[in-house]
């Protein structure tokens, strides 16, 4: 079984560093890079399908800065078999499109069974470039996983979809493009064995010229949505805790809300 | 006009690999979470700690410093150190199971047949067995060739007869690399032969088990030898070989002491800079006094210089640098000294309480005593430095 894990390097969200830069777009150097959360789970349940499958491999494809390998090697510690990393300075500044366009010729040059990706990412948070790769690269696209369960005898997978009444159950054919969420399970701590083998695991480098995408239609000169502005979210004001006797609070929250014009 | 290279492209050994700090954190997390806790109570009872071997057998941590053709990992000298130095944070003693492991075993390592690796390393990168470095005797410490221990040849063997004395892990070790004379008429350096003994085995014996002020928890030994039988197979490199493989071996075990040391400063350094957050007198943390202040940063500092002397000499050694013996002795003699200075501060920052075992810094400062003492004194690296500086004496 072969299963293409989409996965980007996202400030680290427990870093406190995360803040914007004067073009209103996230400044990336304030930070250390991680592995998107989201991305560590449906990496963990590809390498449980392929160790269940008892052979095949799993494949890191990543869009990131050149250094970007510093980051997937977590990922290779957690026991992916390689990477193939996308990087060239004109991507820089892409807007969703241009990064849906890119992974998608991307994962056309690669064979694979399932590819997963992660619900959304905590930095950009789009979640759009999942389902646009897979309508791009022409694939199916389940969303929501919770789980995975792929029949490869019959080229068939099976997803159960989180909706907000409860699952879908979906199948489609093989291969298929399936975004995860975190009920498919905790990623795993890298073993020292995972961390010693990922400093001989490969990390392939594709460019654009690679992927036959004209460095113009990409990046910021390309993008197709500006950051007109952004700004952080403005704290939380302090709450307000009623403490009465249950008649009188009662009373003081229904005033509270209508004062509002809530009830 | 010559070409002009503008960038030595080389990697830097400046920085840390990203495996390197995985690994790094990863050892960090278990000792935080699993080793730590049980710190106080290995140095209240003096009992080796069982259940830690096998931890750190079952998360590979041991077989960091072998081979992977035989097991182990293939960590270079520096991935050796950063797990030696995190387990030491935690517990000094605990951190010496990967140091002496790695001490008994490179002797095999830098003399050993691909044969007597085969044979030997598995079961030590496993963890299954334990082995100790028998070098030293009680009239033998920094003089090394003046070892009495014999080594006498009996047709395809050889007979041990003697005693050896402070040997870390010597009690429960289930091999030995053992240093004995092979020929007493030899020239000084070309006396020992060294060998690995399997145990337990006919005429061998432990003797007496030091009571120590630090390191309580990793036991001491004294050793004897009575018609102890090798065969020929079990001498590493050729006969005499032997000063010079614990020479050499020393040039490679004592950056694990040395990050021992670091990890013990870092431990104490931690505590020291919690307390004084925490701490209030005259109305105010004491870290806001300028004098707990400087200390702390004095300390870190410090530490942080041992530190990268420490990470500097793996990289050096592991390149085969001609002066290995030079990087191997300053980063002990460094370490070893900042943290003695280092437990000593911290102790001093904790006041009152840091003379109690209610926090860890007097067991640390305990423990911090040994760096400057095994693995040859303080005064053996300044011996061997000023060597390399002046060259050896006609």
């Amino acid at each position: 079984m072969r299963i293409v894990v989409l996965t980007k390097p996202v400030p680290d969200p427990a870093s406190g560093g995360e803040r914007l830069g004067p073009d209103g777009r996230l400044d990336r150097s304030n930070s250390p890079a991680v592995v998107n959360g989201n991305d560590e789970y449906v990496l963990e349940k590809a390498l449980k399908l392929v160790e269940a499958a008892g052979e095949g491999e799993v494949v890191l494809l990543s869009m990131a800065p050149a250094n970007a390998p510093e980051t997937m090697r977590k990922a290779l510690a957690m026991g992916a078999t390689r990477g193939v990393l996308i990087t060239d300075p004109a991507i820089e500044g892409s807007c969703t499109v241009a990064t849906t366009r890119i992974l998608a010729a991307a994962l056309k040059m690669l064979d694979f069974d399932l590819a997963l990706a992660g619900v959304d990412t905590s930095d950009g948070g789009a979640g759009v470039v999942a389902p646009g790769v897979a309508a791009l690269a022409g694939l199916p696209f389940l969303s929501y996983a919770a789980s995975i369960e792929p029949d490869m005898p019959g080229r068939t997978v099976r997803v159960r979809r989180i909706t907000p009444a409860g699952y879908d159950l979906l199948e489609a054919p093989m291969p298929a493009l399936i975004s995860g969420t975190q009920a498919l399970g905790e990623p795993r701590y890298p073993s020292l064995k995972g961390i010693m083998a990922a400093r001989s695991k490969t990390i392939e480098t594709l460019t654009l010229t690679d992927l036959g995408i004209d460095p113009a239609t990409v990046g910021l000169s390309g993008a197709t949505t500006r950051v007109v502005d952004s700004r952080p979210p403005k704290p939380r004001e302090a709450t307000r805790i009623i403490r009465d006797s249950p008649d009188e609070a009662a009373r003081q929250l229904v005033d509270f809300l209508a004062e509002r014009r809530l009830i | 006009m010559p070409e002009v290279t503008t960038h030595d492209r080389a990697p830097s050994p400046f920085r840390l690999t990203e495996a390197q700090k995985m690994l790094r954190d990863a050892v960090r997390v278990l000792a935080d979470e699993r080793i730590a806790p049980r710190a106080a109570e290995i140095d209240r009872t003096a009992e080796f700690p069982e259940d830690l071997r096998r931890l750190l057998a079952d998360h590979d941590i041991l077989a960091l410093p072998f081979p992977e053709e035989h097991g182990g990992l293939g960590g270079e000298l520096l991935t050796v150190c950063l797990a030696i130095e995190q387990l030491s944070r935690a517990c000094a003693t605990t951190g010496l199971i990967l140091a002496v492991q790695e001490l008994g075993s490179l002797p095999i390592t830098l003399a050993g047949t691909p044969e007597q690796q085969a044979r030997w390393f598995p079961r030590l990168a496993s963890g299954e067995h334990l082995i100790a470095f028998a070098l030293t005797e009680a009239e033998a410490g920094s003089d090394v060739a003046a070892a009495r221990t014999r080594a006498t040849r009996d047709q395809n063997d050889y007979v041990i007869d003697g005693a050896k004395r402070f040997i870390s892990h010597g009690s429960i070790a289930d091999l030995l690399t053992v240093f004995a004379v092979t020929d007493p008429e030899a020239p000084r350096h070309r006396r020992l032969s060294a060998f690995v003994v399997e145990l337990p085995t006919e005429g061998f014996r432990v003797t007496r088990l030091e009571h120590k002020m630090g390191i309580r928890g990793s036991p001491t030994a004294e050793l004897a030898f009575a018609g102890v039988r090798v065969p020929e197979a079990n001498r590493l490199g050729e006969e005499g070989d032997g000063f010079d493989i614990a020479m050499r071996t020393l040039d490679h075990s004592r950056p694990g002491i040395a990050a021992q040391a670091v990890g013990i400063a870092q431990g104490a350094l931690e505590v020291a800079t919690q307390y004084a957050r925490d701490r209030k007198q005259f109305g105010q943390r004491i870290g806001e006094f300028q004098m707990i202040g400087a200390m702390l940063a004095d300390m870190d500092a410090a530490t942080e210089a041992a530190r990268q002397l420490l990470y500097k000499a793996c990289v050096e050694i592991d390149a085969g640098a001609p002066d290995a013996s030079r990087w191997s002795a300053m980063c002990k003699l460094v370490a070893g000294d900042t943290a003695m200075r280092v437990t000593t501060d911290a102790v001093q920052v904790l006041g009152g309480y840091g003379y109690i075992d209610e926090f860890p810094v007097e067991r640390m400062m305990r423990d911090a005593k040994i760096t400057q003492l095994y693995e040859g004194t303080q005064q053996i690296q300044r011996l061997v430095i000023a060597r390399a500086l002046l060259g050896k004496p006609d």
